[in-house]
């Protein structure tokens, strides 16, 4: 579905990662590994980008600052998901009053993350770990095939981040996330890809990375 | 060591350069300037001012509670007509064409505005209404584009592919930024009170009209009440002006202005004015076939260059160059007086009241005071506007110094020496961003204080109304407006050089809690 063949990726003129070689195949579970600053989210970025350019609709996204309209309730930052399957007009309709059919589906979104209830509440005065569950119900209420999450659960505790990440899977049939816990990347991932320095150094199926080779991706 | 060094010297001198070219010009622009003391007896005519205002008359109460009235009215009627119109604009701000369309209706100050729309509409309601909403739609469209450009950009990345533009400014552009819409349009709301208030000079029945009624018939303690009334106006603005009201503000000023009882025109106004009025003379009167007719037009041209638009524009730079240097040194001056640790708890008390009076009277108003007082040269012209602004340009810079002192160190010290070593390096440099943005508005006042009779752009184009040679007054707005522009260019140009683009101008909206207006940050 996408094959990245020795590009160069990068923002604003600055190269992140040069000479990528990244494929994605339907079906897969992704999970990038890696330091802070390796490259993850450019990669993830290319990604959801190069998909979009394919004219591809049915993908879903959860932004590293998750992109989230804090003046908002968390109702419109999930009906934010669907913008594109309905007319303007009817979107303003729902901007100024929120119509009983989209509150159901809202709220779904809002169960399967453990916000059920709360979709008039303002964003601004959810919690960290709360706002962050309001972007995966966005990704969830919009639906589709894939799934491009950079650091999506990293705002809530082990226990629920591997519950989160299980419904994710559940839901979307391909997925690549950007994890930093790795026993969670073990727990879902079908494929490990390690970036260090810009390098994709692992890029294997999970259960076939050692332990020492992701210890050497964290190393100094 | 040493590139260091020189990095770090060039900025300021750079700026004490800057400065100093500034204040070498008004000097040298000192001989040439008219500043004489043209009244016939300053001094007795400022006496007898000064007992009128200390004893106000408040007999005319009826009228002046009328002018009241309508004064509100035209501000709210035209501040939401322009805020509406400039709302619209603001997300075509990008494009060219639209960008020139502001820049050009804001380049016009709104009386001339009132007075050109006067040939057209007559003293009525609408003439008043538009004079406001023109002018302030280029400045909303302007304001309100740049909270949108500067509002957070990632949740409209975060959008899904393929979702329509209206659906993402509704959702993801306009939410971020509605906050500061509306903040600004309440400050604008204030500005649009002054300007209501002067567009009683040029004869629509707001207090200006009062006022000069008033001051003609040399009754001062009936002007007084006028001042004390629209003083309140603008003190009390927070306390009536509230959002959930703003819908029936504006219906219930629309029905007050629909009862306006004004002088009828003659059918066929604006065709006339556009197909007629402002075309110019030769080419009126004679055959656009004709080589004559365009030779006559050239020499209309030159004429007007020559005898109106060029000593009218020397005259509106003189004014201004002079007026911002004043401006500075009240301001230098001024803003000390807001820093209880400089001047005391009492200095501070007066420090307030000067500089709130001295900005919240209209530059027009002053001029006219001090026309009276000094009589009709430069001068008059030069103080009242250096007062004005210098009074915004202290305002601004007390509030960002209270901020630099709160961050001072605990044994600084206090009194001049705080001022001078603490405070005025730190502030020197938005000081000067500050003067380079008032220069511009300065010189759009100093242009309109000429219909007081003082030599600027203003007076020649008030002569050629009075003439009815609309044509005439035209070309010479067109001129002011170029210089406007120019003088713009200039102004951005040299704070970029100097570095002092961004935050130290823009308007420093409060915070949510805060919830004050913000202050007079230049956009005026």
């Amino acid at each position: 579905m996408l094959h990245l063949q020795g590009e160069t990726l990068g923002y604003g003129g600055h190269v992140v990662l040069p000479d990528v070689d990244f494929a994605l195949h339907p079906g897969e579970r992704v999970v990038l590994l890696g330091r802070s600053g390796s490259g993850k989210s450019t990669l993830l970025n290319a990604v959801h980008a190069r998909l979009a350019a394919q004219g591809r609709r049915d993908l879903a996204l959860v932004p590293q600052e998750h992109g989230l309209v804090p003046q908002l309730s968390v109702f419109h930052n999930v009906y934010m998901g669907r913008l594109d399957r309905h007319r303007a007009a009817y979107n303003l309709v729902n901007l100024v009053w929120p119509l009983a059919a989209e509150r159901r589906q809202v709220e779904d979104a809002l169960r399967a993350v453990g916000l059920a209830g709360m979709g008039r509440r303002p964003l601004g005065a959810l919690s960290g770990g709360q706002k962050q569950r309001t972007a995966l119900a966005r990704a969830v209420h919009r639906g589709g095939a894939v799934l491009i999450g950079d650091e999506p659960v990293s705002a809530v505790d082990e226990r629920h981040a591997a519950e989160l990440v299980a419904m994710l899977g559940q839901r979307f049939r391909t997925m690549v996330l950007a994890l930093h816990d790795v026993a969670l990347a073990r727990l879902i991932a079908t494929r490990i890809v390690g970036i260090r320095k810009g390098r994709l150094v692992i890029d294997k199926p999970a259960s076939r990375v050692g332990k020492d080779e992701i210890d050497a991706l964290y190393r100094l | 060591m040493r590139f260091i060094a020189s990095d770090r010297r060039w900025r300021p001198r750079g700026r004490i350069a800057t400065t100093l070219v500034f204040v070498g010009i008004a000097v040298l622009l000192l001989p040439v300037a008219d500043l004489r003391i043209a009244g016939h007896d300053p001094w007795a005519e400022l006496g007898r001012m000064g007992q009128g205002l200390l004893a106000p008359d408040f007999s005319a109460i009826p009228s002046l509670s009328r002018a009241a009235a309508l004064t509100v009215a035209f501000a709210l009627c035209g501040v939401a007509a322009g805020a509406l119109a400039g709302f619209l604009l603001a997300p075509l701000y990008g494009r060219g064409a639209v960008r020139a369309l502001c820049v050009a209706a804001r380049s016009i100050h709104e009386l001339f505005w009132a007075i050109l729309l006067m040939q057209v509409t007559g003293l009525s309601a609408t003439t008043g209404i538009l004079a406001l909403a023109i002018p302030y739609a280029g400045i909303f469209a302007k304001v309100f584009s740049e909270y949108l450009d500067e509002a957070d950009p990632r949740p409209a990345h975060a959008m899904p592919p393929g979702t329509g533009a209206i659906s993402i400014f509704f959702f993801a552009r306009l939410p971020l930024a509605i906050r500061e819409f509306g903040t600004y349009t309440l400050y604008r709301l204030e500005c649009g009170l002054r300007s209501s208030a002067v567009l009683g000079f040029v004869g629509l029945p707001t207090l200006g009209f009062e006022l000069d009624t008033f001051f003609r018939q040399g009754m001062y303690g009936a002007v007084a009440a006028v001042l004390i009334v629209y003083y309140l106006l603008i003190a009390t603005i927070r306390l009536w002006m509230r959002w959930p009201l703003a819908p029936a503000y504006v219906l219930a000023a629309a029905w007050v202005l629909s009862g306006l009882r004004t002088p009828p025109m003659a059918p066929g106004a604006l065709m006339r004015f556009l197909g007629h009025d402002i075309v110019p003379a030769p080419l009126r009167n004679g055959s656009w076939g004709d080589p004559a007719t365009w030779d006559s037009l050239g020499a209309w041209v030159g004429n007007l260059a020559l005898d109106q638009a060029l000593p009218g524009l020397a005259a509106t730079l003189i004014v201004a160059q002079l007026a911002v240097i004043l401006a500075g040194v009240v301001a230098v001056i001024g803003f000390p007086l807001l820093l209880r640790p400089v001047v005391g708890r009492l200095g501070v008390w007066f420090g307030h009241l000067g500089l709130v009076i001295g900005r919240s009277t209209p530059e027009y108003m002053l001029a006219y005071v001090m026309l009276q007082i000094l009589g009709p040269s430069m001068l008059p012209a030069v103080i009242a506007l250096g007062l004005h602004n210098g009074a915004i340009i202290a305002h601004l810079l007390g509030r960002q110094s209270q901020g630099i002192h709160a961050g001072l160190r605990p044994d600084a010290s206090a009194g001049f020496d705080l001022y001078a070593w603490e405070i005025l390096p730190r502030i020197h440099g938005n000081f000067l961003a500050l003067c380079f943005y008032r220069w511009e508005i300065i010189v759009r006042e100093a242009a309109i204080v000429g219909l007081l009779g003082i030599g600027t752009l203003g007076f020649y184009v008030g002569a050629a109304i009075q003439e009815i040679r609309v044509d005439r007054a035209v070309f010479l707005l067109l001129v002011t407006m170029a210089a406007t522009i120019v003088i713009d260019m200039i102004s951005r140009r040299s704070r970029a050089s100097l570095g002092l683009t961004g935050a130290s101008t823009r308007p420093a909206l409060p915070t949510e809690r805060d919830g004050r207006l913000p202050g007079y940050e230049g956009l005026d």
